[in-house]
């Protein structure tokens, strides 16, 4: 039975093509093209997630880390910490669905290399607990999704959208979420109860766990920015854009120091002297 | 080749043999930028193994910032049009300022590189400067791709930005600037005493 996960799916879909329709022009900000018509809507979902970080996701994941503090200099970093495994075997189960994306991207080689590295984790690595495939034959991971293959297929963008709990995305990256839940491979194999919800639990708590390891930057982003939401939004759009192969912004702040960012709607060219 | 070519070019090489040894640190290449790099993640490397506490460590950070950044245009840019409408003691303040605000934000992530390495690789013509490709290994994380910078339109050869995995700094200090800046309706020395206190 795979019902409860249809739905939750087919909502987001829903939702992410409902927004679609409407549109808006989007403007140079901080050197990189905004496309935020949601803004009003998408700041009352970061307070709320801001909210959220700060009281519960913040101080478990300050809990988690508490015994994975970064070793001390001149020490052997390269002990097992507990926070390792729940990340590993987390990461480790989303990579047959990455192999997919990588698959319909026509891009085979990251397709092999996440497979090799499933096979090596899963076995050698003791159910993905581990990386072998990492730390020893260079099989490192290869970072994947139906918003990158839809990026691939020429789909634009679309709006900027925070999203509860998940955090930024845009209407692509939500749309590629949902399907990802769709392709991910383990569907093909696993029942809903118990195979794919143990599987969801534990990518979750991966999510959790790479959420306290750099809990620090999340922190300094969230808490110590004047405009946290602002932040977030150029961080994700800059960070998403460089992954998907979209490049951003290039300043060259020697021939126009003074370039005014989002003075008019469309491009400025930092080169151009004042 | 024609008497006069030969005469121009000798010209030239005598002219430049005359000109290099007065500026040796104008030469931006490829070489240059480079080293400026690797010296400056050797220095950063130093900081975060030296086991020192957090706030003098952050000095340090500040110290390898003003040493092989151009703070200058990096404070100047961030600012954006305010910039302008400020005299030269206030914008040193502010200067002064940010650069210990960038040692504290930045020397705070630095941290987390305990542990791991960068390796730095080949430069290559970027417009009209140097960019530095750089990879973080770290921890239990995939590697990262860092990006640097590099000018010497300030007199020397200097770094003034950098891109850690497509998120561009100046692009999002000048965000930062812009919203505390806003905070403050438009108040460069309120800002400037917010940035001591804030990173």
């Amino acid at each position: 039975m795979r019902h409860p996960i249809r739905l939750i799916t087919c909502l987001s879909l829903a939702l992410t093509m409902g927004l679609a329709g409407c549109a808006s022009r989007p403007v140079m900000q901080d050197g990189i093209l905004i496309n935020d018509p949601y803004e009003a809507q998408n700041r009352r979902v970061h307070a709320f997630n801001k909210a959220l970080d700060a009281k519960i996701v913040g101080p478990v994941s300050d809990l988690a880390l508490s015994d994975d503090e970064p070793a001390p200099a001149g020490t052997d970093a390269g002990g097992i910490k507990p926070l390792d495994l729940v990340i590993n075997i987390g990461s480790n189960l989303s990579l047959p669905g990455k192999a997919v994306n990588s698959l319909l991207q026509g891009r085979p080689g990251p397709a092999a290399k996440n497979i090799s590295r499933f096979a090596v984790n899963s076995t050698l690595g003791i159910a993905g607990l581990l990386d072998p495939a990492g730390s020893h034959m260079g099989l490192t991971e290869v970072d994947t999704d139906f918003g990158e293959t839809l990026a691939v297929w020429g789909v634009p963008e679309g709006a900027y959208l925070e999203l509860p709990v998940l955090g930024p995305s845009t209407q692509r990256d939500s749309f590629g979420k949902g399907v990802d839940v769709l392709i991910d491979p383990f569907g093909l194999v696993l029942d809903w109860w118990p195979g794919r919800a143990v599987e969801y639990t534990l990518r979750i708590a991966s999510k959790a766990g790479e959420r306290a390891r750099f809990g620090d930057t999340v922190d300094s982003v969230l808490q110590d920015s004047a405009d946290s939401y602002a932040q977030t939004r150029l961080i994700y759009l800059m960070h998403r854009r460089h992954d998907v192969g979209e490049e951003g912004a290039e300043f060259d702040p020697y021939d126009d120091p003074y370039a005014e960012p989002g003075q008019e709607a469309g491009f400025i060219d930092p080169y151009a002297a004042e | 080749m024609p008497r006069s070519d030969r005469r121009s070019v000798l010209a030239l090489i005598a002219g430049a043999a005359v000109l290099l040894p007065l500026r040796p640190a104008l030469a931006l290449d490829a070489n240059a930028s480079q080293a400026l790099i690797r010296n400056a993640v050797t220095d950063v490397y130093a900081v975060i193994n030296s086991g020192q506490p957090p706030a003098q460590m952050y000095r340090q950070f500040e110290a390898v910032l003003a040493r092989y950044g151009d703070v200058n245009i990096m404070a100047r840019s961030v600012l954006g049009p305010a910039a302008r409408q400020i005299d030269a003691a206030q914008f040193a303040a502010y200067r002064q300022a940010f650069q210990g605000y960038m040692g504290r934000k930045y020397g705070k992530r630095f941290r987390e590189f305990v542990g791991g390495k960068v390796e730095v690789g080949a430069a290559r013509p970027l417009k009209s400067y140097y960019a530095v490709d750089a990879t973080a290994y770290l921890n239990g994380r995939a590697p990262m791709e860092i990006e640097w910078h590099v000018s010497d339109k300030s007199g020397r050869v200097l770094f003034f930005n950098l891109i850690i995995e497509g998120v561009n700094m100046l692009a999002s200090e000048r965000a930062e600037m812009a919203a505390m800046l806003a905070r403050r309706n438009g108040d460069v020395a309120a800002l400037t005493a917010d940035l001591q206190k804030a990173g």
